[in-house]
């Protein structure tokens, strides 16, 4: 039974997946290609690349993509492929889900607790440190392009990232827009 | 120690819980809203939240939500769905949390889907490999703003300001996973706090307390 099989292989992904989106793509990979066989590494690699481009979390993205394409790939049909989809996302959410609603309550109990106070007060400068980590990790050749490979793209690029951090620090311009002006810069310019 | 001295230094006070129009269908909304624009990873949704739920909504303060990353990241699951669902049940309880994760995961499932049944090409398109290549270097510019409002609320000081830096060092070159930098911290925290409660004096802690590095001078003129 695939649906069975997927929403216990999602729900354990869900409950060990530690460390964000990329860190579970691992963890999906080794269960859904090397345990499972649902489908290729090629047809994988495909999922990653488009959970990356599209909008929301890649977690949410690529378990939408491998339940449907787990189904489909055992001959189901495009509807059942939808279920599959479906089983496969409300799975990975359903751990922590639970743990973050017991996480929550105690947390708006104790928040103004001494100790919940001081561990917060060593974590907030902390998280700093973590958006600071995922914005260096981002700098990338991928995401940026080289001045060797390709200065045009590169020059354009440092041009976007300044021209985004002027516009959202100075003119107070919202992410949306501003990512929406940057998707037609790189339509034009690109 | 008591909580009007933490609000002091925030610009806003935070709404009462059950206003401020935090309605379940705001709550979906809202949330589809951001998952729409969350482009390349949980971290992305920062920039969102900070200008949806923190500036226009004002559900949470945005020293709550330094909070809520560190308790997302160190748990299991998806770091922007953690943060859509404490969002939800702070504002709604649990029907509030069930809205805040379907608006969350919504865009991604309508997405995903009409690209497997429809444009099994989609990563193939020129223009849409154009418009990334803007869209990437925007995206961490995104990531890049909040980092400094954010090191605003986390009162970040001469004196603790190696803590983020040392953090951002050890993910950046060494790889270590970002939920040690935050195991470290608390512990660091915790440790701290039981080092000020033993100190004979305990005069400054009432507001020393707000951040263990700067105890005795640095916090004093801020507020």
């Amino acid at each position: 039974m695939i649906y069975f099989q997927l929403f216990y292989t999602f729900f354990l992904i869900g409950l060990f997946g530690f460390g964000g989106g990329y860190a579970m793509i691992s963890m999906i990979q080794g269960e859904v290609v090397t345990n499972h066989h649902w489908m290729s590494m090629g047809e994988f690699t495909d999922i990653v690349a488009v959970s990356q481009m599209t909008p929301g979390p890649i977690g949410i993205n690529s378990a939408t993509y491998v339940g449907y394409t787990a189904v489909v790939n055992a001959g189901g049909a495009h509807w059942m492929g939808i279920l599959g989809s479906a089983t496969a996302t409300f799975a990975v959410v359903l751990p922590s889900f639970i743990l973050m609603l017991v996480i929550s309550k105690f947390l708006m109990q104790y928040k103004h607790h001494p100790i919940v106070e001081h561990v917060f007060m060593g974590l907030r400068p902390a998280v700093v440190g973590l958006l600071a980590a995922a914005c260096l990790l981002l700098m990338t050749p991928e995401n940026f392009s080289t001045p060797s490979e390709s200065p045009w793209q590169f020059w354009i690029s440092i041009a976007i990232f300044v021209g985004t951090l002027i516009a959202c620090q100075v003119y107070k311009l919202s992410p949306i827009r501003t990512l929406l002006f940057c998707a037609l810069v790189g339509i034009l310019l690109f | 120690m008591t909580p009007t001295d933490i609000k002091q230094d925030t610009p806003r006070q935070p709404l009462p819980s059950f206003t401020g129009g935090a309605g379940s269908g705001s709550l979906f909304t809202t949330f589809f809203h951001i998952g729409l624009f969350t482009i390349g990873g949980g971290y992305a949704m920062i920039p969102l939240i900070e200008t949806k739920v923190v500036d226009e909504k004002q559900w949470i303060t945005r020293e709550d939500l330094l909070d809520l990353m560190a308790v997302a990241q160190s748990c299991p699951g998806i770091f922007a769905v953690n943060i859509a669902i404490f969002i939800g049940y702070k504002l709604r309880g649990i029907p509030g949390a069930l809205m805040s994760t379907l608006g969350c995961i919504m865009p991604s499932f309508l997405i995903i889907l009409a690209i497997a049944l429809f444009f099994r090409q989609f990563q193939d398109n020129v223009w849409v490999a154009r418009a990334f290549r803007g869209i990437r270097p925007c995206v961490v510019a995104l990531i890049a703003a909040p980092t400094f409002k954010m090191a605003q609320t986390a009162k970040i000081t001469w004196t603790n300001v190696w803590i983020p830096v040392l953090g951002a060092f050890l993910i950046w070159m060494f790889g270590v996973s970002p939920i040690w930098v935050i195991v470290a911290a608390g512990i660091g925290g915790y440790m701290y706090g039981k080092l000020i409660s033993l100190t004979p004096d305990p005069s400054h802690e009432g507001e020393g307390g707000i951040n263990p590095q700067d105890s005795t001078h640095d916090s004093k003129p801020q507020s």
